[in-house]
């Protein structure tokens, strides 16, 4: 076993230990805030992951999307509503525990014996490294240009989304705010979001 | 192409020389660029704080630093030597372990995002292939430590400046990210190395200044805007958040804020330096330059000078760049939160979309001079 093979073979066992226990200490943590930070520790050791399998591409790409971009927001969800009140107890608590935690094991039972019955093909395609970026933007805009393209579109409908559910109703004609005698009729002006008279 | 200066291969051929195995060579390699840099970095941030009070008193008219030092020099070693001995404070009901971990990481991806910058043709830790992409990457880590910080320190100042840092960080790497991908297009790699090379063809004429002189603004607003100086330094603005989310922080834990802060502004000076004003080279083309006196470009003493020459280049134009950045501090108002998130999403961002657009056509109408 040369050095190379053991320092690959270390960082391999590490990182996977990190994402098996990070990840069920996301589920099971009380503290949401904890999960949420356990969640982006589990997101890097995929890229790590990633990494030794060297796809530095798609790890940067993990880090950037997954860490950077979405458990930042979740973060900013969790921290702008931080309220500390008791959560109301559910009913049955103890029985939808045991019934989730029952669907999970039995996926598991399922995805391992895929793993262990299927014939793996070892050893795998040799990596191509570096030139890795230039094949993805090939993919991308060649055979794989539609989905890519519906992806696209999706992420600018729930954009939209996003900007019409966010945006704060209507606009006020000025001399409505400098009535001070008559305060209740702005509430009362509202006008809905995207009608006709808004749109103008 | 000429290879220059291998320092790698003339450390591991005379390590195996001695009679050790090639790989306990190439082991006892990389630790060596790593430590080199790290020094480099911790320097860079002395002689930055340095500036930094000096170039302040006379913005002020003060004198400045005097005592500690000729013109005061050693004064950032005893800051740092005063932050090393305070007492190490985790308030009574902070959250001691992300309180903890929060500067950690906003330290760790900074020293990291080291790894690409180039101070020569071979003098860099790793030529890695997707080089700038990595530094956009790991400097995405970095609103998570803030985060973290700003929650546990159990203190609304430290909520909401974690809050507005990590808010900041996120509008304006979008264009940063934007401008970079101008260059890489007109580059065709995302390696610095290569990115650097394509520059220096004819002395300063083809740095990328000239043809991107947008992205080299927007470049550098967002580039101050993420390293949270002045005019943007919401997250710590003193009359409104007292220091955001370093409120409660105190000595070594301080410091890494502080030295994250400055490795920071180094470190986005010398990524300017090395995107868009031609990084190692020289104004005057060192090949036509070396030619002029007679001698050829692989003789070992114009290599030495080439290569020395390289690493004096990039260090001045970061320094330049820093010496801007301080004088922008020190003589600029700071701007309010709206103000600072309309003009991220609302002029940078179509701004560098446009330059984008434009960058795109201007390569496929004048491949010659921007790189087809």
């Amino acid at each position: 076993m040369n050095i190379a093979f053991s320092t690959e073979l270390i960082c391999f066992l590490i990182l996977s230990s990190v994402i098996v226990a990070g990840s069920l200490a996301v589920v099971l943590l009380e503290n949401i805030v904890y999960s949420a930070f356990l969640l982006g520790g589990v997101f890097m050791a995929v890229a790590g992951l990633y990494l030794l399998l060297n796809a530095s591409f798609v790890a940067a790409a993990q880090i950037l999307v997954y860490v950077g971009a979405v458990n930042v927001l979740i973060l900013f969800a969790i921290m702008l509503v931080n309220k500390k009140e008791k959560l109301k107890p559910i009913e049955g608590l103890k029985i939808r525990k045991f019934i989730s935690g029952g669907v999970c094991g039995g996926l598991l039972l399922l995805l391992l014996r895929v793993s262990i019955t299927t014939k793996w093909n070892l050893p795998g395609p040799t990596s191509i490294g570096e030139e890795a970026t230039e094949r993805i933007g090939e993919h991308l805009f060649t055979d794989y240009l539609l989905p890519f393209e519906l992806a696209s579109i999706l992420l600018l409908m729930a954009m939209i989304g996003a900007i019409v559910l966010a945006r704060r109703d209507v606009s006020i004609p000025t001399d409505d705010i400098n009535d001070f005698k008559d305060q209740k009729s702005l509430s009362d002006k509202k006008i809905p979001l995207l009608s006709e008279t808004s749109l103008k | 192409m000429n290879s220059g200066i291998d320092l790698e291969m003339s450390f591991t051929q005379g390590v195996q020389n001695l009679g050790l195995s090639h790989e306990l060579a190439h082991l006892l390699w990389i630790p060596l660029p790593m430590l080199l840099v790290l020094v480099a970095a911790v320097i860079g941030v002395l002689v930055t704080v340095w500036l930094e009070r000096k170039i302040s008193a006379a913005a002020q008219q003060r004198i400045g630093p005097e005592y500690a030092g000729a013109l005061g020099i050693l004064q950032p070693m005893a800051d740092g030597l005063k932050l090393l001995v305070k007492e190490d404070i985790i308030p009574a009901k902070a959250d001691s372990v992300l309180f903890t971990v929060g500067p950690i990481l906003v330290l760790v991806p900074v020293i990291l995002s080291w790894l690409i910058v180039p101070f020569g043709q071979n003098l860099l830790i790793s030529n890695v292939g997707i080089g700038i992409f990595l530094w956009i990457a790991l400097s995405s880590i970095q609103p998570i430590g803030l985060l973290m910080s700003g929650y546990s320190s159990n203190n609304k100042y430290s909520l909401l400046g974690g809050l507005r840092a990590a808010a900041q960080s996120i509008s304006y790497e979008i264009p940063l990210a934007l401008a970079v991908l101008a260059i890489v297009m007109m580059s065709n790699s995302l390696s610095t190395v290569d990115i650097v090379e394509q520059q220096n063809t004819v002395g300063f004429l083809s740095w990328n200044i000239w043809r991107q002189p947008v992205g080299f603004i927007i470049f550098w607003i967002c580039a101050l805007a993420e390293c949270e100086r002045l005019p943007f330094d919401l997250p710590e603005a003193e009359e409104e958040l007292v220091a955001g989310y370093q409120t409660e922080y105190a000595g070594m834990k301080f410091a890494l804020f502080y030295l994250a802060g400055y490795i920071n502004l180094v470190l986005s000076a010398l990524l300017v330096s090395v995107l868009y004003l031609g990084g190692w080279g020289f104004p005057i083309s060192i090949d036509w330059f070396s030619s002029l006196l007679g001698l050829s470009i692989s003789n070992p003493l114009v290599q030495i000078i080439a290569g020395s020459l390289g690493i004096v280049m990039t260090i001045l134009k970061a320094y330049l760049l820093v010496f801007l950045a301080i004088l922008l501090r020190w003589t600029t108002p700071r701007v309010r939160i709206d103000q600072l998130l309309d003009l991220g999403w609302k002029f940078l961002l179509p701004i560098s979309l446009v330059n984008l657009l434009v960058t795109a056509s201007l390569k496929l109408a004048f491949p010659m001079t921007f790189g087809g």
